[in-house]
């Protein structure tokens, strides 16, 4: 019985080791993706030539283990031998793992010194990280956006079903073309992030201060989900990355198309300074942005996290301080994880989430603040 | 080991104690104040194993919200709190401090000593634990909440972005780290100068030259520990920029530091499970340990190698792909002395005489497991790979097959081990059946599917993740409660045993058991060794 039980302690594994056998093929759900780079498929490829030479080293020291368990033991009348040691033996079985060693780092070295190699781009995205966002800055075209998760807040909290990509959607999806050496230098604005796009076998941390680089260069088109891969606090959960490869022909329609928006949004943003929103209208941005951009930290309710992140409610800074008010959104306050909204809203959203914040929730100012207050705040006036 | 006589002879050394130690305080001064190696080692062991449950109880919150996808039970905030508390929990409140209690029990009995060296800094040592934790668990119920930026503290969301709660974070690591260094320090002093006469130190047991080697990296890198969070407190409070770009400094900088503690660490917490396993199986398989010396000089290059594969933790932040090199070959060569150790175990059972109770059946299950993490350690060295797997639940896996079921797993053997010898009395065998197979399977229920999760991509510390990875996520949480109310039999187990119920049990205890410890009587007299023995 004793034997029977020891012996299953061992055996116990091997469903576990036919699964990992199984997940040979590349099902993702079960074994690293093989991916669209050249790269990504060198990667994999290591990857399982590691996994097999470790398979075959447990195979290997396990069964010489459990042959000795079965035949060398008290109840089969083995009698214990004398030796205790044997120098050729052990000179070995340290030489041999040795060779083996040396056997594993020389692919891996040539792999890494390719991923490493960012020279000769043949265009190049700013990536930045920031509390629970990335923003993407085409450097060889006018086009910036920031790219924040898509999924409901209501699938998140289970009132909705969930959609076939929970949590790894965004809104607005960062492009690239196929084909061409893509440089992603990599940063961020507060905390450490890590940008990863497993098919791309990408994983870069985004240092605040400091930029890393990284590239590809994706054989298919397709749309690529990742995630962001480093505790960077409350909703490092909430932080997926989707990039999608175009052939290059759609992707210079497409950057064309985006730098197009980009200079009509200016114009527009030069017009809305003119003019005087309604509080109505003002009140329904300025919900929509808060929700979208504030409520992460803040709350949808406007109370916040008490000790983590100050309440909007009843706020000294709101109820008094209107040009501080619009001042620490546009720049953000250091020393705190009040970041700058000054890149990611208009001056004419950020003057509707101020009217929003100054008369939501029973902070009724009555204030009413439109985009040219706004700006004089930025201008300094 | 060579033979052993015992100069004072063991029968009379009872009443011999009782004419100098009068008057010992009862009841719980008994325990605040004693200076007693075995006392302070029980009490260092049941600390870790209360920790260990709270710990435990962590790991289910985090199980039960990650059972399905969504945010049913915690918010991400707390979850991220649960995440960091029970890492500091189970490392510095478990392990730790467990292995301290093994060493307190055992070094002193091993070589023959009448009590460490230092017998009241032994006690402080263990005494400013409690509050150690006691303000670190406290911390949880501040405004805020308590740490939640992981068990590694990044910088600088543990600086500028984290809550007040850092303060009492920073000062409750410098308490454990005091109390280790003091633990360290004792240890050391013990097996230099306390060795009974002919007992040189190539004739030691093995869990006493691991403890020695783990004793010296303590004293090494837990001072690095304490100037990380130092500068983490001078960076949140005090207006320093060590980790902050904007002020000169540099927030990998702090990675740098964490790991030139951090991994040696690691092996901190596995080097004296090395030595427990040394000890189980040539006992159970009736034969000398094969290889005592390579055994000896594998520990300790194992410890030296730990000062040169910290930045294998970093390869994703950004190095020069030189030092990226040099860290995945220098992390790859500690599997040389490690396969080495796994090699003499083997061996060791080879041509034996084998038996499985408990112990044995703990120390192969060690081998087995610990070995399959050790495996998946040496994939993680290798760079290239390393980005995809960096930061996935396949590290997790990676950790828990390395702590739980090396660490932890050796502990219990163990324990199971030496614990009659403690307390006179045969363990309950059927509840220590029950608490091994119920553990073994349920750990890797627990543990296994982890790998598949992270290679597919799921990355760790998220309280809520993609459909994908939602059935093996049910998995895992399910092999986590049972693990979880496995452990439950090991604390009957153990209070049964304390209440000295169950058979008596020979001096010797196991058959094929060697060594000082076996010598001396069942249970452990209070006093041992109070004339040394002679070790031939």
């Amino acid at each position: 019985m004793k034997l029977l039980k020891s012996v299953f302690s061992g055996t116990a594994l091997l469903p576990f080791l036919l699964m990992a056998q199984e997940s040979a093929d590349s099902r993702s759900d079960l074994n690293m993706r093989v991916g669209v780079t050249d790269i990504s498929e060198q990667v994999y490829g290591l990857h399982m030539l590691m996994f097999w030479i470790c398979v075959a080293i447990a195979v290997a020291v396990f069964s010489v283990m459990f042959y000795s368990m079965v035949k060398h033991r008290k109840a089969a009348g083995h009698k214990p031998a004398n030796f205790h040691e044997n120098v050729k033996v052990e000179i070995v079985w340290t030489i041999v793992p040795f060779l083996i060693l040396i056997g594993m780092a020389i692919p891996a070295a040539s792999t890494l010194i390719e991923m490493e190699d960012t020279s000769k781009p043949d265009m190049t995205v700013l990536v930045t990280g920031s509390q629970w966002k990335w923003h993407y800055k085409y450097m060889d075209n006018e086009v910036e956006f920031f790219s924040t998760l898509a999924t409901q807040r209501e699938q998140i909290e289970n009132q909705f079903p969930k959609g076939e990509n929970y949590l790894l959607e965004v809104d607005r999806p960062l492009v690239i073309p196929t084909g061409q050496k893509v440089r992603f230098l990599i940063t961020s604005d507060d905390v450490i992030h890590s940008w990863w796009v497993p098919d791309f076998a990408v994983k870069k941390d985004a240092n605040p201060g400091f930029i890393n680089e990284a590239w590809t260069r994706v054989n298919k088109p397709g749309v690529y989900r990742g995630q962001c891969a480093e505790l960077c606090g409350k909703d490092h959960g909430y932080m997926p990355v989707v990039v999608i490869a175009k052939e290059p022909a759609d992707y210079a329609a497409w950057i064309g198309e985006q730098e197009r928006i980009a200079l009509e949004r200016q114009a527009e943003e030069q017009r809305l300074l003119a003019m005087n929103m309604s509080k109505e209208e003002l009140m329904a941005t300025g919900e929509r942005s808060y929700n979208a951009v504030c409520a992460a930290c803040h709350q949808p309710n406007g109370e916040g996290l008490p000790g983590v992140f100050p309440a909007l409610k009843n706020s000294p800074l709101i109820m008094n301080d209107l040009e501080g008010h619009i001042d620490i959104i546009l720049n953000g306050r250091t020393g705190t994880s009040m970041q700058s909204f000054s890149r990611q809203l208009t001056m004419s959203e950020i003057a509707a989430v101020v009217t929003y914040t100054r008369n939501a929730w029973g902070n009724n100012t009555g204030d009413i603040v439109q985009a040219k207050d706004v700006n004089a705040v930025m201008q300094g006036e | 080991m060579s033979t052993i006589t015992d100069t004072a002879g063991n029968t009379n050394e009872h009443d011999h104690h009782d004419d100098h130690h009068h008057g010992a305080p009862k009841g719980i001064m008994r325990w605040l104040l004693t200076t007693n190696h075995k006392d302070i080692g029980t009490l260092y062991l049941w600390f870790a194993f209360i920790m260990f449950l709270v710990g435990g109880a962590m790991a289910m919150v985090i199980r039960a919200e990650l059972f399905q996808p969504g945010l049913q039970i915690v918010d991400p905030n707390f979850f991220n709190q649960m995440t960091t508390v029970h890492g500091l929990i189970m490392v510095f409140g478990a392990v730790m401090p467990a292995f301290t209690g093994l060493a307190n029990w055992l070094v002193p009995m091993m070589i023959g000593a009448p009590d460490m060296a230092l017998p009241r800094m032994n006690n402080w040592s263990f005494w400013i634990l409690p509050f150690a934790f006691l303000i670190l668990l406290a911390s949880l119920f501040m405004e805020g909440g308590g740490p939640s930026f992981g068990w590694t503290f990044y910088a600088p969301l543990s600086t500028t972005y984290s809550s007040d709660s850092t303060a009492l974070f920073v000062f409750s690591v410098h308490i454990m780290g005091i109390s280790s260094i003091m633990g360290a320090i004792n240890v050391i002093v013990t097996i230099i100068n306390m060795r009974a006469p002919g007992m040189t130190l190539m004739k030691m047991p093995m869990f006493v030259w691991t403890w020695l080697i783990t004793a010296f990296l303590l004293i090494a890198v837990m001072p690095v520990l304490a100037a990380a969070v130092t500068m983490v407190l001078t960076d949140k409070y005090f207006g320093t920029d060590f980790f902050n770009a904007a002020g000169g400094g540099d927030p990998v900088m702090f990675q740098h530091i964490f790991w030139f503690f951090g991994h040696p660490e690691v092996y901190i917490m596995i080097l004296p499970a090395f030595g427990i396993i040394s000890h189980i199986i040539p006992t159970f398989s009736r034969k000398k340990l094969f290889g005592y010396a390579s055994m000896v000089y594998a520990t300790a290059s194992i410890a030296l190698l730990s000062f040169v594969v910290w930045a294998h933790h970093m390869f994703t932040t950004g190095m020069p792909v030189g030092a990226e090199l040099f860290f995945m070959v220098a992390t790859m060569l500690i599997s040389v002395p490690t396969g080495v150790k796994v090699f003499n175990w083997v061996a060791t059972m080879w041509q034996g005489s084998m038996t499985f109770e408990i112990p044995m059946l703990f120390a192969i299950s060690f081998i087995v497991l610990f070995t399959i993490g050790g495996l998946s350690g040496l994939m993680l060295a290798i760079t290239p790979v390393d980005f995809q797997y960096h930061d996935t639940y396949f590290v997790v896996a990676h950790f828990h097959y390395v702590l739980v079921t090396g660490a932890v797993f050796s502990i219990m053997a163990a324990v199971y081990y030496w614990l009659p010898k403690w307390t006179g009395k045969m363990f309950d065998i059927r509840l220590a059946k029950w608490h091994f197979w119920c553990s073994l399977v349920s750990v890797n229920v627990l543990f296994f599917p982890m790998h598949f999760v992270g290679l597919a991509g799921m990355p760790r510390r998220i309280p809520d993740y993609a459909l994908q990875f939602a059935d093996f996520n049910q998995w895992i949480s399910i092999g986590g409660f049972a693990f979880g109310l496995s452990q439950l039999i090991f604390l009957a187990l153990v209070i049964k045993a304390c209440r000295k119920q169950g058979e008596p049990v020979t001096d010797q205890v196991w058959d094929g058991a060697e060594g000082l410890e076996w010598e001396i009587p069942s249970p452990a007299p209070y006093h041992t060794f109070d004339t040394p023995p002679v070790v031939r």
